[in-house]
């Protein structure tokens, strides 16, 4: 189980969390909504070290991660698809695959499992991350994530650009996933996404934490929708 | 000699600084495109590279090949180990700011400088070569359509030797970074350091161990030139600024362009040394430095900033 205490965080003098509390349970998806700057995406880098933690604390199962470096992240299982993607762009997709399985000590039958989940990449190992299509760079950026074999999945915005087909694969990706008890934290603009595969939303306003509530109430009540992210 | 055996003579020359050049510069290039840092004392390095290929030589002193062995494996390790030292005492501590950097490496330059004259000297001793062979090279007379040896076109055994031996270094250094995982590792700290470190790369070792590396190719290449050249506590000075040419033309850490820069600069730094002046050289290649960073700012094979 992932759970922040208390987490306030930030890029140098500017703080962009305040004592933010969340968790995420194996097997469930929990979505962060908030409008565009609330903090969304600094709530994933907190979580993975990638930015400046100034207060709280982030538990992974009983594990103090934020005392750890933030290469050890990845290695206590969170696995983390940002926004763009960030791919190692000049290497090949086998090279970015590798750098999945880096913190595995044996990572060949994973490395076959991820690669039969998308079979595309298989068919273009040799070929350089820049030069796939954006469904297939965000293919290849779940698949390297799911390298990890993480306990925790943070996805940002996974299907940003990508057409319906590509929509559906990476969200069954995505629920395959959480069949297999891995907790994931979801940010997604799009609400019928959310609304569809979301276990459980979280609202964040200004980098404070409001209300945290069952996807199945927003199913029925959108004014909370209203109130947090303005549609 | 005529024009022809000249121009050879000069070419082989070129072709040993070239050599040489591009060890040292692949090292400030990998520096540089991994870790973003402009590293001021790589010169540094290279001295020390040459100034421990003496004290082995001198130490080990049986015969030169084994002293010359010895120096081979010692000189780099001593630089990289301090380097490392230095990356984890000042680099690592400024956050590799790349203006601090440049500040902390010109600090690094001086402390080595004067740590290197108080206890090696202010003398430029030689070193032996471990083989130093006179090979006459043949040259074609087109008037008399037959080959001879023209009086003083010739080299050593030992120059033939530095040549192939960095070309070997630089063979291994590619096959290094792209088919081993410390250079999948480190080409992914260079392209992303933010998502090396989620994929559990410990960026702040790569970038030990990158700085070390560079300084252990800078030594290695001390080493090789060293009996040609002779160790001085100055002698960082040149290399320091032909590399910088040399990774300024190629690209700011692009490897390639490196070795190709250093073929271009190393060559023509040669031949025009040999045909007029070394100063020559160095002011025609630093108005090449100029053209390029007006013209094509990225450097040959450099990718523009997005």
């Amino acid at each position: 189980m992932l759970r922040l205490e208390k987490v306030s965080a930030g890029y140098g003098p500017v703080q962009v969390l305040y004592d933010l509390d969340l968790e995420a349970k194996p097997g469930e998806i929990l979505c962060l909504l908030g409008r565009n700057g609330a903090g969304k995406t600094t709530t994933m880098r907190a979580i993975m070290g990638l930015c400046d933690r100034t207060n709280g604390r982030v538990m992974l199962g009983g594990t103090d991660i934020s005392a750890l470096p933030a290469h050890e992240a990845p290695r206590q299982g969170i696995g983390y698809i940002p926004q763009g993607r960030r791919l190692f762009t000049e290497m090949t997709v086998a090279e970015n695959i590798e750098i999945g399985l880096m913190t595995r000590k044996k990572g060949k039958a994973t490395r076959e499992r991820v690669l039969d989940m998308f079979p595309r990449l298989r068919e273009r190992l040799d070929q350089r991350a820049e030069t796939l299509s954006g469904g297939e760079q965000q293919m290849l950026a779940t698949a390297r994530a799911l390298c990890l074999e993480p306990s925790v999945l943070l996805l940002d915005e996974p299907t940003e650009g990508l057409q319906p087909s590509m929509i559906q694969l990476i969200r069954d990706a995505v629920v395959t996933m959480k069949d297999q008890g891995v907790a994931v934290v979801l940010v997604e603009q799009r609400l019928d996404a959310v609304l569809s595969i979301a276990d459980r939303v979280a609202f964040i306003e200004n980098g404070h934490g409001r209300e945290v509530v069952d996807a199945e109430v927003l199913r029925t009540d959108t004014s909370l929708l209203e109130k947090y992210v303005g549609v | 000699m005529d024009f022809g055996p000249y121009l050879l003579l000069a070419s082989l020359e070129g072709a040993v600084g070239a050599a040489v050049l591009a060890l040292t510069a692949v090292g400030l290039s990998l520096v540089f495109g991994v870790m973003r840092v402009v590293n001021v004392a790589h010169g540094e390095f290279y001295m020390i590279g040459a100034v421990v290929a003496w004290f082995v030589a001198t130490t080990v002193g049986t015969h030169p090949a084994l002293g010359f062995v010895a120096a081979l494996i010692v000189a780099p390790l001593v630089a990289a180990i301090i380097a490392i030292a230095a990356d984890r005492l000042v680099l690592k501590r400024v956050n590799y700011d790349p203006e601090a950097t440049i500040v902390a490496t010109i600090g690094i330059l001086y402390i080595i400088q004067q740590a290197a004259l108080m206890g090696y000297g202010p003398e430029a001793r030689p070193v032996e070569p471990p083989f130093n062979h006179r090979i006459a090279l043949p040259w074609y007379d087109f008037a008399a359509g037959e080959w001879f040896y023209p009086w003083g076109l010739g080299t050593t055994s030992y120059k033939l030797f530095v040549i192939a031996v960095a070309i070997v270094l630089l063979l291994g250094f590619w096959a290094l970074m792209t088919r081993t995982k410390v250079g999948l590792v480190m080409r992914a700290t260079q392209l992303d350091w933010d998502m090396a470190q989620a994929f559990g790369i410990p960026v702040d070792r790569v970038y030990a161990l990158v700085f070390g590396f560079g300084a252990a190719l800078a030594a290695l290449a001390a080493v090789l030139i060293v009996p040609i050249q002779q160790a001085h506590y100055l002698m960082g000075g040149d290399p320091l600024l032909l590399s910088f040419i040399v990774v300024i033309i190629g690209g700011l850490g692009s490897v390639r362009g490196t070795v190709v820069a250093a073929i271009l600069i190393g060559m023509s730094d040669g031949i025009i040394s040999v045909f007029f002046t070394p100063t020559l050289a160095k002011i025609i290649a630093t108005m090449v430095v100029a053209l390029v960073l007006v013209f094509r700012p990225q450097g040959l094979f450099g990718t523009k900033a997005a």
